[in-house]
């Protein structure tokens, strides 16, 4: 199919990025951890762009065998957990250069920066049946990487340069948001979701509608901050919780389900397991707290959104 | 409740600050091999989801374009931008951003990011409105900007995202809603989601003010008056 062709490409790009970093380490002189720093990055490059490489021209059945690709993550996490992958020297700019050329380039190079949120969007208006987004995001980082080499007038091998800087930046962690998602697959294999919800639904008296509200409510944040993830929450939480505690005492199942997932994603903000939106960010932003430097802030404003979503609840779906 | 243990790791693991990559894994290896799954299964499954989830980092694709732009001074573009609007401060910026963010995803635009909009332009801005109205500030209350600047993109695209009716969240529901035999449309769910869209932009805004009071209050006003403000802010932000 063409789109799973396509969307073949955007992780063939990531996989570019990633084999730079490594090929950037291993050339480097003085690298602290050379030749395990390189092999973290080479190794994720390989994952990103030869594991399903023979979905390029159509073909499934060429591809890395899962239980290879399960080794590799496994040594990966070998690899940051002995420390072992460095940041390297980078050809940064200065302070001083970039002062002189914002001003000489002025406001012009926003554009190339807007155009990743824009291309995106127009691209993925116009042919989100057939290419999904995920093809219409790497599109438009293509036009936004030559808006940026003709506005900036910088080289390409600076563009190389600058995304493994952000990378190493961002460091292992990077991996983290793949590797939950897979702790969330043997989750789900296991059965642990079911052990809560029957946990849970010991504890909940039958026929008390606030009870029954403000159990499926926080039972949504808590197995999220579990699983990380509303969405893996939702469905078990509300087959064990909100159908016979909530609707089925007359709740509008419309009503308790959109709010339902939305105090999931109230734990979303309250947990280090979300990583993509927690975590990551805190190396994205250079924020010294890098396990709560983000959620800190985050839990005041979610547990206000909770109790709203319980009220809102309680007086809305009945 | 054996097969809780893996999550008692990962608990244990997260508060004792260690390696999160190895806690993780950890963790899940343990919760399959108590649920009688073989550790090459376990493996196969880790294999698997890991690949099949690799679109979570398309972030990386954008770290090129968004790092030759810093190179040439993006940053330091919108900071200045932003310090030729005397009014600004953190809370007006990332209330600013905290309402187009959702309303962005109540319609569905992939607008933000932490990469794409954050880190090259939302925190600068926020961290130049700072240093206009405050001069210096403490590192502590650079980190409390960058917090809430990393926050309200969490805000926006999640309590917005479920009012557009094509939106995963919204479609998951409609499903697993139907295999428990309720039928619900897609578009109901999706109006039954713009209250938390509208209270996620005042309930933020309260946090983003209340920062800004306290900094008023911590370092004074170094920045004009309110009423020489508004004169100035007549003149529009064109280039100097």
């Amino acid at each position: 199919m063409l789109k799973d062709a396509l969307t073949e490409i955007l992780y063939i790009m990531m996989g570019i990025v990633s084999f730079y970093s490594a090929y950037a380490t291993l050339k480097e002189k003085n690298h602290p951890s050379k030749i395990a720093t390189a092999l973290f990055w080479g190794i994720l490059g390989v994952i990103f762009t030869f594991s399903r490489i023979g979905l390029l021209w159509g073909n499934k059945n060429i591809a890395i065998p899962n239980i290879y690709v399960g080794y590799m993550v496994i040594l990966l996490t070998v690899l940051s957990a002995l420390k072992l992958v460095k940041i390297g020297k980078f050809d940064e700019s200065t302070p001083k250069f970039k002062e002189k050329m914002s001003q000489k380039i002025g406001n012009s190079i926003f554009i190339p920066a807007l155009a990743l949120g824009i291309v995106t969007f127009i691209v993925a208006q116009i042919w989100t049946k057939q290419l999904g987004s995920l093809v219409a995001f790497w599109i438009s980082t293509l036009i936004a990487g030559i808006l940026a080499l003709i506005i900036t007038k910088g080289k390409i091998n600076e563009m190389a340069e600058d995304g493994r800087r952000l990378l190493e930046l961002v460091g292992p962690i990077s991996i983290l948001p793949q590797l939950l998602a897979a702790l969330g697959a043997i989750f789900s294999a296991a059965g642990v979701g079911e052990v809560i919800a029957s946990g849970i639904k010991t504890v909940i008296p039958e026929g008390n509608i606030l009870l029954g509200v403000i159990a499926y409510c926080v039972g949504m944040a808590l197995f999220t901050m579990i699983m990380g993830n509303a969405f893996a929450a939702f469905a078990v939480i509300t087959a064990g919780i909100g159908i016979p505690f909530v609707i089925a005492q007359g709740g509008n199942p419309v009503i308790v389900a959109a709010l339902g997932m939305t105090s999931g994603y109230c734990g979303t903000l309250m947990t280090p397991m979300a990583a993509n939106f927690n975590i990551v960010p805190t190396a994205i932003l250079e924020i010294k707290d890098k396990k709560y430097g983000v959620i800190k802030y985050q839990v005041p404003v979610a547990i206000t959104m909770l109790i709203i979503h319980i009220v809102l609840m309680y007086f809305w779906a009945f | 409740m054996i097969k809780l243990l893996g999550i008692l790791i990962i608990i244990i693991g997260f508060v004792l600050k260690l390696d999160t990559l190895a806690v993780v894994l950890i963790g899940g290896v343990i919760t399959g091999l108590i649920a009688g799954i073989p550790f090459s299964k376990v493996v196969e499954i880790l294999g698997k989801a890991f690949v099949d989830n690799r679109y979570m980092s398309i972030f990386i694709v954008s770290l090129p374009v968004i790092g030759i732009l810093e190179r040439y001074g993006l940053r330091e573009r919108a900071a200045y931008v932003i310090s030729r609007i005397k009014a600004a401060t953190v809370g007006k910026v990332t209330a600013l951003y905290l309402v187009l963010r959702t309303l962005a995803a109540m319609f569905g635009l992939r607008l933000g990011g932490h990469v794409q909009f954050i880190r090259p332009l939302i925190l600068p801005m926020a961290e130049g409105a700072a240093r206009n109205r405050y001069g210096e500030i403490k590192s502590e209350d650079h980190e409390a900007i960058k917090g809430l600047e990393a926050a309200v993109e969490n805000y926006g695209n999640f309590f917005g995202q479920n009012a557009f009716v094509a939106a995963g969240g919204v479609l998951l529901i409609v499903g697993v809603l139907k295999e428990l035999n309720y039928t619900v449309g897609a578009l109901d769910i999706a109006k039954a989601s713009i209250p938390i869209a509208l209270l996620i932009m005042v309930v933020g805004s309260l946090q983003f003010f209340y920062y800004d009071k306290k900094f008023d209050k911590k370092y004074g006003i170094k920045s004009k008056s309110y009423k020489e403000i508004s004169k100035m802010d007549k003149g529009g932000i064109g280039d100097a």
